[in-house]
């Protein structure tokens, strides 16, 4: 884990259950009641279909990577910048945490870990290989 | 209603300096507005249209028309990230069209060398969920190409032929910040960015500028220039949108190639000249495919070899060097795009890159970040007796 230090992030009106739900351990992402698809980062009204009808869904904070970058230099490098298909359906944008980063690759399975940010600010939803 | 021949680039400039610590950027806003003027053969007086961007400092046009002495009817501030200037010479065409100017100026200019330069926009709804991830340019156009790669086993040394490509050209440019030719060897040598981008693979970061002049015909026909004419453009914008369906292969010129082409009636094989933007290898190889230069998954192949490198490869691209050696003003490439392609079709290039009876260009581009959500804006222009 390199010692990058991470921005807090800043809930609004439109995303403050999903940072209480980080506090919590837990994953949440949209799902629209019309189209019935998933979407991440939440919105208020669905991007897929224009409803206002979405609700949170709790993940099971799984998935795979979709591509992975390996930032090699400047502050808090190395460090992984990945897209992860979380089994629900959305890929999200996160970082991966591993011993060897070198060893990441596209259809890794990985799991959820939460990464704390600043002092009473909620962690953040990343990503480490699967029994790794 | 279309583009086609609704307005010509009559004028063209690209500011001389890479590094210009004893300048305002207003400053070079206003000078190279002053260098497109004069080679179209207009003044301040005649221009009666402004098109800037974030990259000008101030409240947009309202600061900048203030401070050029400019009297204008028509101002657009249309914002798409480096490909912007592209996008902006198919909006004056719009805007003449709709007979609310004749004379639109374009300038670009800034000092990312000389001044810190704030590039976070904050606010975007996206902020909360990516601003922690530390996301650069660097490993958003590395994922892209990770994925690429994956997908179609494309490799760093062909990556590698699109900088050698644009060094070649770079050694005849007097300005171009990096006018040293490479081999695919130092490209794969020099250090790594972010995987699997190296140093070699990256644009360079400049000081300066340009701008351009788009007219109405009427005025065109006055000017003692060759006339080149907008004959088709399209634009685009793309993100992960809800994050379902993410395919970083594709970019948004894939609309907005298409629609360019379809507008001006012409395919990639008419094309004589090609300038792509490039911000990092990755980002050309991907607009080829798009704009239908080659099949999706093939431009590994394509650009290999030498295959852009003018007077030997098929496909002659960014004849200055680009902003891979040449120049990327602000982080933008767009301007500059422009400026090369109307030098290819006046046959002002340089005489060792100068593309033969070069009459059909195609200048395309990317804004914003290719791994997130981006802008494409393509222009085909032609030049006509
Ligand atoms: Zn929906």
């Amino acid at each position: 884990m390199s010692d990058r230090k991470l921005p807090a992030p800043q809930p609004n009106v439109e995303t403050q259950e999903f940072w209480d739900a980080a506090s919590n351990g837990v994953l949440k992402i949209k799902r629209c009641g019309d189209c019935n698809q998933a979407h991440y980062y939440p919105r208020a009204i669905c991007p897929h279909c224009g409803s206002a009808n979405t609700a949170w869904i709790e993940t099971a904070g799984s998935g795979e990577i979709y591509s992975v970058s390996v930032m090699r230099r400047g502050e808090g490098a190395p460090f992984a910048v990945a897209y992860i298909t979380l089994d629900e359906g959305p890929a999200m944008m996160t970082n991966i945490v591993a011993d060897d980063l070198d060893g990441l690759a596209i259809g890794q399975r990985v799991e959820l870990v939460f990464t704390p940010t600043e002092d009473g600010a909620p962690p953040v939803p990343m990503f480490t290989p699967r029994g790794g | 209603m279309s583009l086609r021949n609704a307005a010509y680039i009559a004028g063209a400039f690209e500011h001389p300096t890479r590094l210009a610590p004893d300048k305002t950027t207003p400053q070079l806003h206003a000078e190279c507005a002053a260098g497109a003027l004069a080679d179209a053969g207009l003044s301040l007086a005649d221009v009666d249209g402004y098109f800037c961007a974030t990259d000008a400092p101030g409240f947009g046009p309202i600061s900048m028309v203030d401070y050029l002495g400019l009297k204008v009817r028509h101002t657009d501030s249309t914002e798409m990230g480096g490909c912007t200037y592209i996008q902006h010479v198919a909006h004056a065409a719009e805007a003449i069209a709709a007979g609310k100017c004749k004379v639109a100026l374009i300038t670009l200019a800034g000092r990312p060398r000389s001044e810190n330069v704030m590039r976070f926009r904050p606010g975007a709804p996206e902020s909360a969920f990516e601003q922690w991830v530390g996301l650069t340019n660097h490993t958003s156009y590395g994922m892209c190409a990770v994925r690429h790669m994956h997908e179609f086993g494309t490799t760093s040394e062909q990556l590698a032929w699109i900088k050698v490509a644009a060094s070649h050209h770079a050694q005849h440019n007097e300005h171009a910040m990096l006018p040293k030719v490479v081999s695919v060897e130092d490209v794969l040598e020099s250090p790594m960015i972010a995987d699997p981008l190296h140093r070699l693979d990256c644009c360079v970061t400049t000081d300066g500028g340009g701008a351009l002049i788009v007219v109405a015909p009427e005025i065109a026909k006055t000017l003692n220039r060759p006339m080149i004419a907008l004959r088709g453009a399209g634009e685009a914008t793309k993100g992960p949108s809800g994050g379902l369906g993410l395919d970083l292969t594709v970019s948004a010129a894939a609309r907005s190639g298409p629609a360019a082409f379809a507008e001006a009636g012409v395919t990639p094989a008419d094309i004589k000249y090609a300038s792509i933007y490039d911000s990092f290898t990755i980002t050309v190889l991907i607009q080829l495919e798009d704009l239908g230069f080659c099949a999706k998954g093939e431009g590994g192949k394509f650009v290999a070899d030498g295959n852009l490198i003018s007077g030997t490869g098929k496909l002659p691209f960014n004849t200055d060097g680009g902003g891979l050696c040449n120049n990327h003003p602000m982080f933008r490439g767009g301007i500059t795009k422009v400026i090369e392609a109307v030098r290819q079709l006046r046959g002002e290039a340089h005489p060792a890159v100068q593309v033969p009876n070069c009459d059909l260009a195609v200048a395309t581009g990317i804004g914003g970040s290719l791994g997130a959500r981006h802008g494409a804006a393509t222009v085909i222009l032609e030049r006509q007796s």
